[in-house]
């Protein structure tokens, strides 16, 4: 660190030269600062003032820059200087646009602005340039497991952009259930009439590529390893090959609901109840001809479809959720019927219609068009009539009523159960509550029974499958982040995803592929994928001072550390999301990132100034996620909305990131309160880390006990869930904490 | 005449009264395109008051329902005011199958005997008739005793202070009692509505011998 040559600049435009006494921002750059260079410029995101850092870095050496002007989230592309290690010192949205302008605010707003150039300089000091790990090369090729149509989709689009792929396939054939479908919902306009799916084209189109390799009747016995780097152990009936990755597509599909759970529609107990994917069978056989009851080849003349059978039901043993595709597929098997012969009655008894889709609502009309009934009512049970035939019993929810309707056939529309594998998280506890815990618990693992198959067969510490969202479908957020498993480099796509039909599944796994594509590049740059994309970052760790306590690996959202033989973390670079969630874990603090470190945070604490307890300027630490509330601060500074001067915010990756060493130190140097912004966590949780802002309030809550040790209230210390929308509400929490000092006193621990 | 048309009806239909209300009601061939999304319902200003309002009127259609659905007096209660209309989004001629429903029904002798708004329709009609004009004042007044004379007494003495006023102001001329004015060529007038009723004669009796 000898020959480090730190410059600090400081601009005067937007307002800062005439709210700030900047000349004397420039002389604590180099009198407190130590920094080598301190240059003042009148626009610093000009060309010239950016021209002038460059020349700096060129010819007088200057490897650590501060840049002391406006948010580090705002002219990113005129200060990036990659070749150097940079700090922002936020004196626009942080410190002038927060703070009134008038002649008694000036005293401390200049504090405030001193304060963070103090500790711009203290985190640039202890950031070093990152650079790529080399850990793993560029390896083009994507193992896709599942021979669906989402699997067939994924493999095709990337071999068609250039990179190899592999379909691992459980069945002896291609196609999966569509393949079983003899008619689809269309795809084309006018979106009237069922049309042929054509899975045998795109079956064809696999097989043709010079690019794909299809293993059938196979499954995976080990998958292991990391993007760009991932080996999988390929079994099938003539042994066992092992290819490598660059990066994985789940395309693992659905199993249709077990339609036996059913009694009350009759399901099993007369052939003429069948599920819509029977039906298909069905339709196959007769292929455009009447379609026969099967209990006695009678041509059908009226037929019941039941939609949500089984699905959006709290009750034990169905399916919370809607499938989605079961409406459409409704529609359009009535119309099996209807386009063989108008005169067969078919009746559609639905809660809620959905059809999604482009074409999803001429669809329905078309259904209407051609005299399918649609009735809002629902199903209370279908009996087997007497001498032959069905009675089905429904309240009508328009006419609220009872009523009595007969049927040749029951269609029931049940849904899809995601074929997701081991739902890990049963299997482990999602922490480590107390320390030796985790032996307890790697103990019971061993001995749990697995009570399905795993897909992937993950030799990774934390289970063989990826993480499950909510009720199976392995994602980890529908909207925000799409395939993004909380298994960097294995995408999930398709039904195994979420529920939907063929033409969603083909959209969807065109944009896992491209996801996949995405992870073999940024992994042979050693290159984060989201959310931090193209960080170069990793988390590195000081094996000497580790005592192999586990928390970083358990508490990684990502399962990104695995264990070597004598327990020690084994970091993954390209399975990491760099959250920074382990260094926030370690108790002894032996992990740390080349640009962000319990060092790189604690010293910008050390650096602020604590003015004696006389003074009565208490000092507020706010440590906010970079993600959702630094933001929701920056905007409520361009909306102009005031927060005490008293506050030092510090940004941070999550706020899983945090670790407690930072508040602990901040509380014995004397600040009056620690107020930690994260975003909203648990089930609805919006943390870009998943699990991130979940473990730092887990710690947190643990806290309570070293206030009490120092001596210390415990509102000290508060925990909020802040969105980026809170522009309102997040320097409101601010000003919070700073009431909530001047109720109970400056802290006692000033010195 | 209408008592045999219905049961010639409920005799081709079965139990197909959807059928029946495409085939012989004025727009009635859109009832299977409605969504049930009730909007028509909501929009209606007197929604509230119907015994089965637009969307429900649909759905006992499509579920059947004849007898509840010619003998209601709802189709009754629209004023066409559009608003239906202007709102559904599958856009159904909402009040068009309204007037259509009712007029079936009167046709088959099923609409409510009761109903007022078909039976002010009555009296309209046979008052136009007669000369090719509206005559305001014996219609105000058939108006009011068309619930019987005490009642049209009693409104009539109500509303005597209005008549005054407008006397007064010429805005009423009592010699329309006797007479009243008429169309210019009321002869042609009247052939011309003779011509229209066997039209339609000839439409219904086409009708029934379908059926
Ligand atoms: S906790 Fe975060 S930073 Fe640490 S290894 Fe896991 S993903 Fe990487
Ligand atoms: S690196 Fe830290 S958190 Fe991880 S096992 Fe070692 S001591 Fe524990
Ligand atoms: S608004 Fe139209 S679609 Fe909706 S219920 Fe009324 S008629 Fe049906
Ligand atoms: S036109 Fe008739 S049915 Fe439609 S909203 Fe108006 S009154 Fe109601």
């Amino acid at each position: 660190m000898a020959d480090m040559k730190i410059g600090a600049y400081i601009c005067k435009g937007c307002g800062l030269g005439e709210r700030l006494d900047t000349d004397s921002l420039e002389n604590i750059a180099s009198r407190e600062g130590k920094a080598d260079i301190a240059r003042q410029h009148d626009f610093l995101c000009s060309g010239d003032g950016v021209a002038m850092i460059r020349k700096d870095i060129d010819e007088e050496g200057v490897d650590h820059v501060v840049i002391a002007a406006c948010s580090r989230r705002a002219k990113t592309d005129a200060f990036r200087f990659e070749d150097v290690a940079c700090s922002r010192v936020n004196l626009r949205e942080g410190v002038v646009w927060i703070r009134p302008d008038t002649e008694e605010a000036r005293e401390t707003t200049q504090e405030m602005a001193e304060d963070y150039v103090r500790m711009g300089c203290a985190e640039v000091r202890h950031m070093k340039v990152p650079h790529p790990s080399n850990e793993q090369p560029r390896n083009r090729h994507v193992l896709v497991v599942g021979g669906g149509v989402s699997g067939m989709t994924a493999a095709l689009e990337a071999a068609k952009a250039g990179y190899a792929a592999t379909i691992v396939e459980k069945e002896d054939r291609l196609g999966g259930h569509a393949a079983q479908l003899w008619r689809r919902i269309p795809t084309r306009a006018p979106y009237s009439d069922p049309e042929v799916p054509e899975i045998d084209a795109l079956i064809a189109a696999v097989e043709a590529h010079p690019d794909i390799t299809v293993y059938l009747n196979a499954k995976l016995k080990k998958t292991s390893g990391a993007p760009g780097r991932f080996y999988a152990d390929i079994e099938t009936a003539d042994g066992v090959v092992t290819e490598s990755f660059g990066s994985i597509v789940q395309a693992s599909g659905f199993k249709p609901y077990d339609a036996s759970q059913l009694p009350e529609f009759a399901y099993g107990k007369t052939p003429d109840v069948v599920t819509q994917l029977e039906l298909e069978r069905m339709a196959r056989e007769a292929d455009g001809g009447p379609i026969q009851r099967p209990s006695d080849g009678k041509a059908v003349g009226k037929v019941v479809f039941i939609q949500c059978a089984g699905q959006r039901s709290d009750q034990e043993g169905h399916l919370p959720y809607c499938s989605g595709y079961c409406c459409n597929a409704s529609i359009k098997q009535a119309m099996y019927f209807k386009n063989q012969n108008p005169d067969i009655d078919t009746v559609i008894y639905y809660t809620d219609l959905r059809t999604p889709g482009a074409g999803g609502e001429d669809f329905y009309r078309s259904a209407q068009d051609k005299e399918v009934i649609f009735s809002k009512a629902v199903v209370k049970e279908v009996t087997p009539a007497e001498g032959g035939g069905l009675q089905v019993r429904l309240h009508d929810l328009i006419l609220d009523e009872e009523a009595v309707t007969d049927a040749d056939l029951v269609v029931l529309a049940t849904g899809m159960v995601p074929n997701s594998g081991v739902n890990i998280e049963a299997l482990t506890k999602p922490n480590v509550e107390e320390e030796g815990e985790g032996e307890a618990e790697a103990e019971t693992e061993a001995t749990i029974e697995v009570p399905v198959e795993s897909i992937l067969n993950l030799d990774y510490r934390q289970g063989p499958d990826v993480p499950q969202l909510v009720h199976g479908f392995a994602d980890s957020h529908f909207i925000c982040f799409p395939y993004e498993t909380r298994r960097t480099g294995i995408y999930t796509t398709g039904p195994v995803r979420r529920p939907m039909d063929i033409a969603q599944a083909v959209d969807d796994a065109t944009g896992a592929a491209m996801k996949a594509i995405q992870e073999i590049e940024n992994a042979a740059r050693g290159r984060a994928a989201h959310p931090r994309s193209g960080d170069l970052s990793f988390p590195e760790f000081r094996k000497e001072g580790c005592t192999q306590c586990k928390r970083c690996t358990v508490e990684c959202p990502f399962g990104a550390i695995n264990e070597d033989e004598q327990r020690y973390p084994v970091f993954n670079e390209s399975r990491c999301r760099r959250c920074g969630t382990c260094m926030g874990a370690c108790p002894v603090r032996v992990i740390s990132f080349e640009n962000y470190s319990v060092d790189t945070v604690g010293q910008q604490i050390k650096a602020v100034e604590v003015p004696e307890e006389s003074e009565e300027k208490p000092r507020i630490l706010v440590l906010a996620c970079e993600n959702d509330a630094y933001p929701a601060l920056d905007m409520a500074a361009h909306n102009g909305i005031a927060y005490s001067a008293f506050a030092r915010v510090i940004p941070v990756r999550c706020l899983g990131s945090v670790n407690t060493i930072w508040v602990t130190d901040a509380l014995n140097s004397g600040y009056d309160g620690v107020v930690l912004m994260g975003c909203r966590k648990g089930e609805d949780y919006q943390c870009h880390f998943v699990k991130g802002s979940e473990m730092a309030h887990y710690r947190m809550s643990k806290i309570f006990d070293t206030l009490q040790q120092l001596g210390l209230e415990t509102e000290r210390v508060i925990t909020h869930e802040v969105a980026i929308t809170d522009i309102q509400r997040a320097p409101g929490l601010i000003n919070e904490m700073a009431e909530t000092i001047e109720k109970i006193g400056l802290s006692p621990l000033k010195f | 005449m209408s008592q045999d048309l219905n049961t010639a009806m409920v005799e081709k239909y079965r139990n197909d009264f959807l059928k029946e209300v495409e085939e012989k009601v004025e727009e009635g061939e859109w009832v299977r395109m409605c969504m049930q999304c009730g909007v028509c319902s909501g929009s209606c200003p007197l929604g509230p008051y119907w015994e089965h309002p637009p969307q429900e009127i649909f759905m006992m259609i499509r579920a059947g329902k004849r007898e509840e659905v010619l003998s209601s007096s709802s189709m009754w209660m629209c004023t066409s005011c559009y608003n239906c209309i202007v709102r559904c989004p599958r856009e159904l001629p909402i009040t068009h199958i309204m007037h259509g429903l009712a007029h079936y029904a009167k046709r088959l002798g099923l609409a409510p005997k009761e109903q007022p708004t078909m039976k002010f329709a009555q009296l309209f009609w046979d008052n136009l008739v007669k000369q090719g004009r509206v005559n305001e004042l014996k219609l105000g007044l058939s108006l009011y005793f068309m619930n019987g004379f005490s009642e049209g007494v009693k409104t009539a003495l109500k509303m005597a202070p209005v008549g005054l006023g407008m006397l007064k102001t010429k805005r009423m001329n009592p010699m329309e009692m006797v007479g009243g004015h008429k169309v210019k060529d009321l002869k042609g007038f009247h052939a011309m509505l003779k011509k229209a009723e066997e039209i339609e004669a000839a439409k219904i009796e086409k009708q029934e011998a379908e059926a």
